[in-house]
């Protein structure tokens, strides 16, 4: 291991690789930190939807921005991610959810947004597998620029591009602790050695509550034990992500076929436990089947389990912290870490090089905990 | 070319080019060629990768770290599985 650099990221998912990238390229030496295999975490067992309804302005903006780097990012990383535009179709249930989605539409196409709002007849040309009436829906909202990438391809596009800006890289490396003296970071400690470094950055998703402990900071965040299944492939029959608020479910087909889907599991298990549940497995399945009565047929070949790094508002935590210098957290994505990472990696980057500060930061800042002023982002499925 | 994993159509050659590369155990494998990932779930294929990774990183068979198996143990029909229940 190297002895010193600008910045430790410890955590190797999307989040600590696009940020080695961006901060790389900003001509910073960084090495992450990974206990396990890049994408080991939340990143490798994600559903990987890339959306940008959104009923925060806020989360609308930065998804936006997310998305316009999406679709140059194979280009810019010099390798495929896998990135298609499908589009995201919301169910709309009753008259209620409706006067919300008209709400959010409303704001979301005020920023830029393509969004409309479908009547059941367009909801089942879009996605031709669905039964409206057995989704108990009245119509949906769609954004045909949503979509999804390859969570791993993506990772490690990031992680090679970084690597070869000079980026160093350290799997199957524990950290132990926070080097700190006089309310400043120093350094990591990690069963490979001490690394000195002037700059700290906690992107270890559901593990991130006990990095920020080792530094003495406390952070609000639960790990939530989430599920997911797969299906065998087929020939491809949509392109939309299908997602519902009111069930929780998500599911779409990826690019080899198969569909992969979640929905709360009947029991909520926070803590760190990550075995799967038969109870999951059989909700999951009946209300797959109702959404889309031919998957049926389909064979399910494997069901797994991650975890949401959930905050009180269900939006990250990201940014500097009070009465420690240089220590940066990048955490707490509630299930959204996939899609907002590589803008989140560029505000991060031009914070901790350039010492750029935005209004998106400081409204993501840990301090947000202390008043209650919390815009809660209502939005969430899985 | 020797298919390792046939789900996923994942060559020898293509396994040892990653372990070059610097794939190290069974799961970042996966990671970059979805070996494992198919309809049979690596029943097949595992025990080859596992036994070229060995013997391309000098590690026993003991070392080497097999992927986490989860269900269902074979592939089950999603109408199957929703069985009567109304959710």
């Amino acid at each position: 291991m190297i002895e010193r650099a600008d910045v430790a990221i410890v955590g190797g998912g999307i989040n600590g690789c696009a940020l080695a990238y961006e901060l790389s390229r900003r001509g910073a030496e960084v090495a992450v930190v990974e206990r396990r295999s890049l994408t080991s975490g939340a990143t490798g067992r994600c559903g990987a939807g890339v959306r940008q309804q959104w009923s925060a302005r806020e989360n609308v903006t930065l998804a936006m921005q997310s998305v316009e780097i999406f679709e140059q990012l194979s280009q810019d990383l010099g390798a495929d991610i896998g990135f298609r535009q499908g589009g995201y179709l919301i169910a709309v249930h009753d008259e209620e959810d409706l006067r919300q989605a008209e709400k959010n539409v409303a704001m979301q196409r005020s920023l830029g947004l393509e969004v409309d709002i479908l009547s059941p007849h367009e909801v089942t040309e879009i996605v031709p597998i669905l039964d409206v009436e057995g989704m108990r829906a009245i119509g949906a909202t769609f954004c045909p620029t949503d979509g999804h990438a390859d969570p791993f391809k993506t990772t490690y596009a990031y992680a090679e591009a970084a690597r070869r800006q000079g980026a160093h890289f350290y799997r199957f490396t524990t950290v132990t602790d926070i080097l700190t003296d006089q309310g400043s970071v120093t350094g990591v400690r990690t069963d490979r050695g001490d690394l000195s470094v002037p700059v700290v950055v906690n992107a270890a998703g559901a593990w991130s509550k006990q990095i920020a402990a080792m530094a003495g900071v406390e952070v609000p965040n639960v790990p939530y034990k989430k599920e997911i299944i797969v299906t065998e492939r087929m020939a491809r029959v949509f392109d939309a992500m299908v997602i519902s608020f009111r069930d929780g479910i998500y599911f779409s087909q990826q690019d080899e076929g198969q569909v992969l889907g979640g929905i709360p599991p009947p029991e909520t298990v926070t803590g760190y436990h990550l075995e799967p549940t038969f109870s999951f497995l059989q909700h999951m399945a009946a209300t797959l089947a109702r959404y889309a009565p031919v998957l049926s047929h389909i064979n399910v070949i494997r069901q797994w389990t991650g975890f949401y790094d959930v905050t009180p508002d269900a939006r990250p935590i990201l940014g500097p912290v009070e009465g420690l210098e240089g220590f940066i957290q990048c955490h707490g994505f509630s299930g959204h870490g996939f899609m907002l990472a590589p803008m989140v990696a560029r505000l991060l980057a031009d914070l901790i090089v350039d010492g750029a500060g935005s209004p998106i930061l400081e409204s993501l800042n840990l301090a947000r905990f202390e008043d209650m002023d919390i815009e809660q982002e209502h939005s969430v499925v899985g | 070319m020797t298919i390792i994993c046939r789900c996923e159509d994942v060559s020898e050659e293509e396994i040892m080019k990653a372990i070059e590369e610097g794939c190290r155990t069974l799961d970042e494998l996966k990671h970059r060629l979805r070996l494992g990932m198919g309809p049979c779930q690596g029943r097949t294929c595992l025990p080859l990768a596992a036994r070229i990774l060995a013997r391309e990183t000098g590690q026993t068979m003991a070392d080497v770290q097999m992927q986490t198996s989860r269900p269902p143990a074979v592939p089950v029909a999603l109408g199957l599985l929703a069985g009567d229940s109304r959710d």
